[in-house]
């Protein structure tokens, strides 16, 4: 008795996996004018969903589906370990650049093919991220400041340095990014303190930078991963100042809670993120159909309106004005993150950053 | 009824499903991570399969060591509190009427059903400054001035605490629901106060009981890597937390499983060294 309702739950099971396996293909064909795009989850998804993937369906007759994505490294793990697999969890992501030069390791990135990008003439030359053979492994997206924030019923007047992290005034007021890669905080003390981030070319200049950096930790109340962490704390004064994303801050800030973004005399850093393309994803034609797309400036503009982005194309082919530009950008120069850092030195830099906050 | 023990190949097909599941999905897992920790790390990339000890070499280190000296004594001292705390309430829960045992408990399971991540923002809002319990402590003249009680030490382990409290009652309710109450009348009898009876004679007899939850909620609270990051310093953060790091953040699989094979050995070891101690006092 028992051996017979064993084996008969055991072929059911067997039998229900088999035959969904067996529809899933064609599930897929059905839906053959679609694409999947992973988007950082949260205010960001919501905002392409809403603002940005219904006008593109109308444009173009592919159907988006987008797919919440978490910030840092981790998607790139998980598209690596999925492509391994031979699967897509998206055809196409936003990546950061330090994900990007990881992935390209791996040639996990689908060359981009520029001749049916048509509106890839727009990009700004940096914007475009290239294998270290000339291929294209993605195209910017979109590219965003963390700058220096600040609560305004706290700070009554905006801070104008990067300086103000080590004021011992300030101290245990901080909250700053944990992690060497998604913080530049060895940027932002190089520019600060030792001329530029060529500091960084050396391991002493790396060093010395951290040596520098680590007469702020008293001043750091909070090492924070997830983002909602700091800014409910920003938002509420419990932890009055750190570095934060620009064009969230500005939505917040627009939302009538008293924090405000500056940009250093230093500079804020610059970031941004790639469209990009999995080697495992089918969908290549679709692909570059969108992000020939999202190339367009007026796509650009949109974005800077809606999600408070920077563009990735020359400012002077889209029609934003001068106080919509300043919005989400300024003039001073920007401190751009040393990514080739964290690709050939990623876990000395790692192993001495995680020593520096836990030590 | 008497159980036989189980003689054919027939008798022994029931716990062939269990077996095959813990296989599946805990066997070849972990099969799987030890393989990886022997794997070589492709700096800037993801790993190459081979064959070799550099994972485990960087993680000897002084460094790696107080982070695992950390995270032990931080389990062992919530096992401890805990048990300290939920013995005592579980025993006077069990000589309650069972409608006051029915709404304890059922408020209890529903504590379990909040995720570690509404755990610490509740918690870290209740110690928080701006909003936290010190302003109660203010308007009611005890405190000068509102103060932030996170990120600290004592955060960390009341979050955790909190969190393992229900456990430990669950675990604890079925041994003392069935502990002899003629025990303790006994003890009354021969003139003991009820302090004494519960220390010397419900204490005792419930020795091993108590062990078997202590090591419960340390294997519990070992893994927990929310709550240290969200009420505590860089300097509270566990070993799940750097295992977190690794393989999430800097895509860094063998050695973040190295660690892992490293914790789960320890803990057993740990885990082997009180049985057997138990044993041995048990034999004494």
């Amino acid at each position: 008795m028992i051996i017979n309702s064993i084996k008969r739950r055991t072929l059911l099971g067997a039998g229900l996996a088999g035959a969904s396996m067996l529809a899933m293909p064609a599930v897929l064909r059905a839906q053959d004018k679609s694409l999947k795009v992973g988007v950082y989850g949260g205010y960001f998804k919501d905002s392409f969903d809403k603002n940005i993937f219904p006008e593109f369906t109308k444009a173009t007759g592919i159907a988006i589906e987008s797919v919440a994505e978490p910030t840092g490294e981790a998607w790139l793990v998980q598209l690596e370990q999925a492509a391994r697999a031979g699967q897509a969890p998206a055809d196409v992501s936003m990546m950061s650049q330090v994900a990007m030069l990881k992935g390209q390791a791996t040639d996990l990135w689908t060359p981009i093919d520029m001749t049916k990008i048509q509106n890839g003439s727009n990009l700004l030359d940096r914007f475009v991220n290239k294998y270290p053979d000339g291929r294209i492994a993605g195209i910017g997206a979109v590219s965003w400041y963390i700058t220096l924030v600040t609560n305004t019923d706290v700070y009554k007047e905006a801070p104008t340095s990067w300086q103000a992290f080590w004021d011992p005034a300030n101290a245990d007021k901080l909250g700053l990014l944990a992690l060497v890669s998604n913080s530049f905080l060895l940027e932002v003390t190089a520019k600060t303190f030792m001329g530029g981030t060529n500091a960084l070319d050396t391991e002493e200049g790396i060093l010395k930078t951290f040596e520098k950096l680590a007469e702020v930790k008293p001043n750091v109340r909070l090492w924070y991963r997830d983002e909602a962490q700091f800014e409910q704390a920003l938002k509420s004064g419990e932890i009055p100042m750190g570095q934060y994303y620009h064009d969230v801050t500005g939505l917040a800030a627009a939302d009538g809670h008293p924090v405000r973004s500056t940009f250093p005399k230093e500079g804020g850093i610059q970031d941004s993120g790639c469209w990009a393309l999995s080697r495992a994803s089918q969908k290549v034609e679709e692909a570059h159909i969108f992000i020939d797309y999202m190339c367009q400036p007026a796509v650009q503009a949109t974005l800077s309106r809606k999600v408070g982005t920077s563009p990735t194309v020359k400012r002077e082919s889209t029609d934003l004005t001068d106080k919509e530009f300043a919005a989400v950008s300024s003039d001073i120069e920007p401190i751009v993150p040393r990514y080739d850092l964290y690709q050939t030195k990623s876990d000395w830099l790692n192993q001495k950053w995680t020593e520096l906050i836990v030590g | 009824m008497r159980r036989e023990p189980p003689r054919t190949l027939g008798d022994y097909l029931p716990i062939l499903f269990p077996a095959g599941m813990l296989t599946i999905f805990f066997v070849v897992p972990f099969g799987t991570m030890i393989a990886v920790s022997f794997f070589q790390r492709q700096q800037g990339g993801f790993y190459t399969p081979a064959f070799v000890y550099d994972n485990y070499a960087r993680f000897l280190s002084g460094f790696f060591g107080g982070v695992l000296g950390f995270s032990l004594m931080l389990a062992i001292a919530v096992a401890a509190c805990c048990v300290v705390l939920a013995l005592p309430f579980t025993y006077l829960l069990t000589r309650m009427a069972r409608r006051v045992q029915v709404v304890w408990l059922v408020a209890l399971l529903s504590v379990l059903s909040l995720s570690e991540v509404i755990i610490g923002f509740a918690w870290s809002t209740l110690f928080s400054r701006t909003a936290g319990i010190t302003n109660i402590l203010v308007a009611l003249g005890l405190m000068g001035e509102a103060k932030a009680l996170t990120p600290s030490f004592a955060a960390v382990l009341t979050g955790m605490v909190y969190q393992a409290f229900p456990y430990t009652v669950l675990v604890l309710f079925p041994a003392l629901v069935r502990l002899d109450p003629t025990l303790t009348e006994a003890a009354r009898t021969l003139g003991a106060s009820p302090l004494r009876a519960f220390f010397t004679v419900v204490v005792p007899a419930l020795r091993n009981t108590i062990t078997a939850t202590l090591i419960m909620v340390f294997i519990f609270a070992l893994g927990s890597y929310l709550l240290p990051q969200l009420l505590g310093r860089p300097q509270h953060w566990t070993l799940s937390v750097l295992i977190t790091d690794q393989a999430i953040y800097q895509s860094n699989m063998p050695f973040a499983a190295a660690m892992a094979v490293f914790l789960v050995l320890v803990t057993l070891g740990l885990v082997a060294l009180t049985v057997i101690a138990g044993r041995k006092g048990e034999a004494a």
